[in-house]
């Protein structure tokens, strides 16, 4: 039950770029060649604006967190799956997940690449949505990478979210 | 008006993630969400098709009669016979011969879920699994997943009350079968359905997948409790006209 994947909330311009309806004819080429990460970081978490009306921005300033401005990084465990390892990293500012980076994941063969490039910008897309302001869920998203939301798990597990 | 921060919370079961959004958790709706994660994996243990020892596996098998298995069984064929004749028979609980419910099991667990934390007193969080989702009260807004640029959006529904459902070949490449014909369905890279209970926008999605293009939209035109919106293989998009009032303008 506490094993929450995201436990705090974010205003982040980085996903509203990430989910941007605008075309973007990078995308599928260009993401499964490296590291693939979702920065939501660009809004200073300690400084919530005063224009933001969103839920989440209120929710963002709850009490309970002495260490709150403390930003940390935290490598999830690496998860065998049956097309090879997936691990992931975790950039935390006090309790909220700022940026999530794919740091490893199977890469061997052309149809691992296939796999790759259209299942992890969408996960990372789904996990970071969650906690965005302005996409509550993401229809047609499915986890077909057990890897790197367990990994991403036990990676909040160890930083205590 | 102080909004408490919201309960969330992600579980893997069923070979996905499902995963939960209270915006008015109490302790009383936090039990009930253990309570709806229970749920949830004793749907998998009695209908997994992955699970050998499944009531489904073993009713596939000739092991168990209907009558020797789990109450649910039953209601969820009865279920499934409904949809097939809903969709002209563009929905089937033996894809490819082997029984397999999963095409109404997934989307009626969500909206079990979504229930329970109901019957709780919550009336407003949203439950998804495996990119379908349930949501109550609002207003939420939902992105719909590009099939073809991955980590895009195609369209952002935003309301209340609404069930999302997306069937796709963008993950899990061509998946879906055609029922008639017994092969994958390529018509579409995606088809949207939204509706307000998951259970049935889900499976109705799947079956309207398998029609192709303009049965589907014509179909769904036929039936006001859902609206739908397609992607073509080269990208293009093709709507039902009540969808643009579930399209978020903002």
């Amino acid at each position: 039950m506490r094993r929450a994947i995201v436990a705090g909330t974010a205003t982040v311009a980085g996903v509203i770029l990430l989910l941007s309806l605008k075309p973007h004819n990078s995308g599928a080429g260009a993401v499964s060649s490296r590291i693939i990460s979702s920065d939501t970081s660009s809004t200073p978490s300690s400084a919530p604006s005063a224009g933001q009306s969103s839920p989440a921005a209120s929710a963002a300033a709850s009490p309970g967190s002495p260490s709150a401005s403390a930003t940390r990084t935290v490598t999830g465990s690496a998860i065998d799956t049956r097309y090879g390892p997936v691990q992931v990293r975790v950039v935390l500012d006090g309790k909220k997940v700022s940026r999530i980076d794919v740091i490893q994941y199977p890469q061997e063969s052309g149809r691992d690449l296939e796999i790759n490039s259209y299942a992890l910008p969408q996960l990372n897309q789904e996990a970071i949505a969650a906690q965005s302001a302005q996409i509550d869920a993401v229809s047609g998203a499915t986890y077909t990478s057990d890897g790197y939301t367990r990994s991403l798990q036990s990676a909040l597990d160890q930083a205590g979210l | 008006m102080t909004a408490p921060a919201p309960l969330r919370h992600a579980e893997h079961v069923m070979g996905t993630v499902f995963s939960f959004t209270v915006r008015d958790p109490t302790p009383e709706i936090g039990e009930a969400l253990r309570r709806a994660v229970e749920r949830l994996h004793r749907i998998d243990r009695v209908f997994s098709t992955y699970r050998p020892d499944s009531d489904i596996s073993r009713l596939g098998r000739g092991e168990l009669t209907p009558a020797e298995c789990d109450p649910e069984v039953a209601e969820v064929l009865e279920r499934c016979r409904e949809v097939t004749a809903e969709t002209d028979g563009w929905f089937s609980d033996r894809p490819g011969g082997v029984l397999d419910p999963s095409g109404w099991v997934k989307g009626w667990a969500v909206e079990e879920a979504s229930r329970l934390l109901r019957a709780a007193g919550s009336d407003r969080h949203s439950v998804g699994g495996g990119g379908d989702i349930q949501t109550c009260g609002g207003p939420w807004r939902i992105g719909v997943a590009h099939p073809l640029h991955p980590g895009e959006l195609i369209a952002v529904v935003a309301g209340h009350d609404l069930a999302v459902a997306t069937s796709g070949t963008a993950e899990r490449g061509p998946h879906i079968l055609d029922p008639h014909t017994g092969r994958p369905a390529t018509g579409l890279a995606s088809l949207t359905l939204v509706g307000r209970r998951l259970a049935r926008t889900d499976a109705w999605a799947t079956a309207a997948f398998a029609m192709g293009p303009q049965r589907a939209l014509a179909w769904a035109a036929r039936h006001p409790q859902v609206e739908a919106l397609a992607v073509l293989p080269d990208g293009s998009t093709r709507h039902t006209p009540g969808l643009r009032r579930h399209l978020a303008t903002g």
